[in-house]
């Protein structure tokens, strides 16, 4: 018990020291969005200034109805979003000067001084090329230059290292006794490495030195990709697909297991919270049930469907239809609890029959409920799919983000990424018009 | 017998935690066709409980109600409800709301019609005929509800506080509509109130009720719903009886309000 307590312990102390190195990144987010505000609201009082009720309002910190969405901020926010990943991977979209400093790429050189057994010092360069991933590998002669250590060429890709055996054309080398003791004319040691302006030169325990060239500020590819690089990932895996499967095929696949899975969830949900709403023996028959399977996160259930069912469309379906279940059972049983004791009196008193009422009152009235559980429902099980798709899928976008990722094409990863959230988000908003149109009485009871 | 007959009625909750509430004990009361009755009472001597028990959601724990000589043993069609509030159906139109009761009953959709038209020219809602009931003001809702009980023709119609919500001078208004809609349709009529000048306004019959056990405490038969009819309510108060009658009963209930406060004093 002391143990884990004390390993948690480092944990939260490990997590502290992380947060406290992002702090200043932080502030620095929170500076442009204060600046942009004085800026934006300056602009704006240049304009001519609205007269409608909200704007008139002299008190609005507090006036929860006169905070709305300002639609420039929001702009200004996603367009900050693509700016600051655009200026750290040197994306196209963005002119040169935004960018940050990017990796060093081209030709330079260093000097190293080395000394022989006997304590005699000679210095010999080495020619560094430095090239982008992709690009052909430079090669040069060089000279050998005087004296007994001889001039070295190395060809390095950026962001990578690569160690240099300076002593294979010496005429001394680290058997005999000879070591390197500065680079650039600086002291060089195991545990002290030299800075040669375009890249890091250190010693290594054998005694050869390792070069890596300066790596910017900018991210690796395989980190983070530009947004143009993802944007045209985009379009070739729409027309080519990604190892053999279009991305409308997994999309599709993802959609298809949503949408029926919610479905049939909605089918066997709906009536069984009726049945809970409507009868006290249902109620206290299922009541236990479902207060025990609404907390189990359905992705906890992951292993044991694909135990019951395996991999296929079954087992995803039926996890899916599990997720949407629960929620739809509670939503649909608090719109029949919800429903006024008034109305329904009102309905028996002018005829209504048992069959009418649960037709022309029960079913109506609880009808904004449901759509309120069939949009968290709906949004639960997109984001379960994405998950059971990447445990065990053959198609899917969660399938295809996990094989992206272990291919490390992590522009498809981020690609997939974003359209579950362009997709995840549309869902709502079709849900919300639905509803709209469908129960325009919500909340007016 | 022609008429609503309350017998004995006596209304005993027990409560969860082993007490009882006597709700109502031995109220009778004989109502012949087309009578207006208010009942008034200081808040918790049982009058919503009285009108459940009549209207049929509640079984009474003795005695029985007879309609048209028949004993009541659940909601029908014969007794109609009127709501304070919120017991129209948002998902209706004020036609569909309306047009409900016949509609249960399947009457042909042209005589269902014409009767809701009929309805609403009544009560002054036939420009929002296609509107949502959520669309209108508390006033018109409470019309539709009046049109909504009157179109399924029931022989008794119940209001508990239905103008209870509205603000003075809707419920002025609508205090006449009511007066109207009584004398031109006919129908008995039992409406609890608060207030006791709508109390004395809209009943040819008043009651007022007392509390621990809810019993009738006192009983009155009073000209003012007659004189109201199509009449300014307004004058109908000067009547040199509507002033002493208010005071009358205003002090009865006063002295109840002081009785509870007293009683509660002591047991607290
Ligand atoms: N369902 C119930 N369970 C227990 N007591 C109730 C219930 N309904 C009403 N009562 C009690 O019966 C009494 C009469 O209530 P009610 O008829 O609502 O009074 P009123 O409408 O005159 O204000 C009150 O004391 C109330 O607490
Ligand atoms: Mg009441």
């Amino acid at each position: 018990m002391g143990q884990i307590l004390s390993d948690l312990g480092g944990e939260l102390f490990v997590l502290f020291v992380s947060i406290a190195q992002a702090l200043p990144a932080l502030v620095g987010y929170i500076a442009i969005i204060l600046l942009a505000m004085t800026v934006w609201r300056f602009i704006r009082r240049q304009m001519t200034p609205k007269a409608d009720y909200t704007s008139l309002k002299t008190v609005t910190f507090g006036d929860e109805s006169a905070v709305v969405s300002d639609k420039a901020a929001s702009f200004i926010s996603i367009a900050l979003i693509f700016v600051i990943w655009g200026a750290f991977t040197g994306s196209n979209w963005l002119p040169g000067m935004f960018h940050a400093p990017g990796p060093f790429v081209g030709d330079s050189s260093f000097v190293y001084t080395v000394e022989d057994a006997n304590g005699y010092q000679d210095e010999a360069t080495v020619f560094v090329s430095v090239f982008e991933k992709g690009a052909e590998v430079p090669s040069q002669e060089v000279a050998a230059g005087t004296g007994f250590a001889k001039d070295d060429f190395l060809a390095v890709q950026a962001y990578r290292s690569k160690l240099i055996l300076w002593d294979k054309n010496d005429e001394t080398n680290r058997s005999e006794g000879a070591k390197i003791v500065s680079v650039d004319g600086r002291a060089i040691s195991k545990d002290n490495a030299v800075d040669v302006g375009f890249g890091r030169v250190a010693l290594t325990d054998k005694g050869t030195l390792n070069f890596e060239p300066g790596k910017g500020w900018q991210m690796e590819n395989i980190w983070l990709p530009a947004p143009d690089s993802v944007a045209s990932r985009l379009v070739s895996v729409w027309a080519e697909g990604y190892q053999n499967v279009t991305l409308a095929e997994h999309l599709s696949f993802s959609l298809f297991r949503v949408i029926v899975g919610f479905f049939l969830g909605a089918l066997v949900g709906i009536p069984l919270g009726y049945a809970m709403g409507l009868s006290d023996w249902f109620r206290g028959w299922f009541d236990p049930i479902v207060e025990f399977m609404r907390p189990v996160p359905p992705l906890a259930l992951i292993p044991l469907v694909i135990i019951w069912a395996g991999i296929g469309e079954q087992g995803k379906i039926i996890l899916l239809f599990l997720a949407a279940l629960w929620i739809m059972a509670i939503g649909a049983r608090s719109g029949v609890s919800g429903v006024k004791i008034s109305k329904v009196h009102a309905a028996y008193s002018l005829g209504a029959s048992k069959v009418q009422i649960l037709r022309h009152v029960i079913i109506p009235n609880s009808l904004p409920e449901i759509f309120t559980a069939a949009r968290v429902a709906m949004g639960v099980c997109w984001g379960t799919v994405v998950a059971a798709e990447l445990v065990a899928a053959e198609k899917g976008v969660g399938k295809m983000i996990v094989a992206a990722s272990k291919f490390q094409d992590t522009d498809i990863v981020l690609m997939g990424i974003i359209l579950i959230g362009i997709i995840g988000f549309g869902i709502d908003v079709l849900m919300r018009l639905a509803e709209k149109w469908l129960v325009p009485w919500k909340g007016k009871g | 017998m022609s008429g609503l007959e309350i017998d004995n009625i006596s209304m005993r909750f027990e409560l969860p935690n082993g007490g009882a509430v006597q709700a109502l004990k031995d109220v009778s009361l004989d109502l012949k066709k087309g009578e207006l009755l208010s009942v008034l009472g200081p808040s918790g001597c049982g009058k919503t409980t009285l009108l459940n028990i009549v209207a049929g959601f509640l079984a009474p724990t003795g005695g029985e109600i007879r309609l048209n000589g028949g004993t009541v043993s659940g909601p029908s069609a014969d007794r109609g409800m009127v709501f304070q509030q919120g017991a129209l159906f948002e998902w209706m139109s004020v036609r569909d709301n309306v047009g409900f009761g016949p509609s249960m009953k399947g009457m042909p959709a042209a005589e269902k019609r014409e009767k809701v038209d009929h309805l609403l020219d009544v009560v002054g809602l036939q420009d929002f005929k296609e509107k949502a009931v959520y669309e209108l003001s508390g006033g018109m809702q409470q019309r539709v509800s009046l049109a909504r009980c009157l179109c399924n023709e029931p022989d008794v119609i119940l209001m508990d506080e239905p103008l209870g919500a509205l603000d003075a001078l809707t419920r002025e208004k609508m205090q006449g509509l009511v007066l109207k809609l009584w004398k031109e349709t006919g129908k008995t009529i039992i409406l609890i109130t608060h207030s006791v000048e709508e109390a004395l306004l809209l009943g040819e019959r008043l009651l007022v009720m007392a509390p621990r056990p809810g019993r009738i405490h006192r009983e009155y038969r009073l000209p003012f719903a007659e004189l109201g009819v199509g009449a300014d309510l307004r004058e109908v108060k000067k009547h040199p009886d509507y002033a002493k009658t208010r005071e009358e009963i205003l002090t009865m209930i006063w002295d109840m309000e002081e009785e509870i406060m007293g009683r509660s004093e002591e047991s607290a």
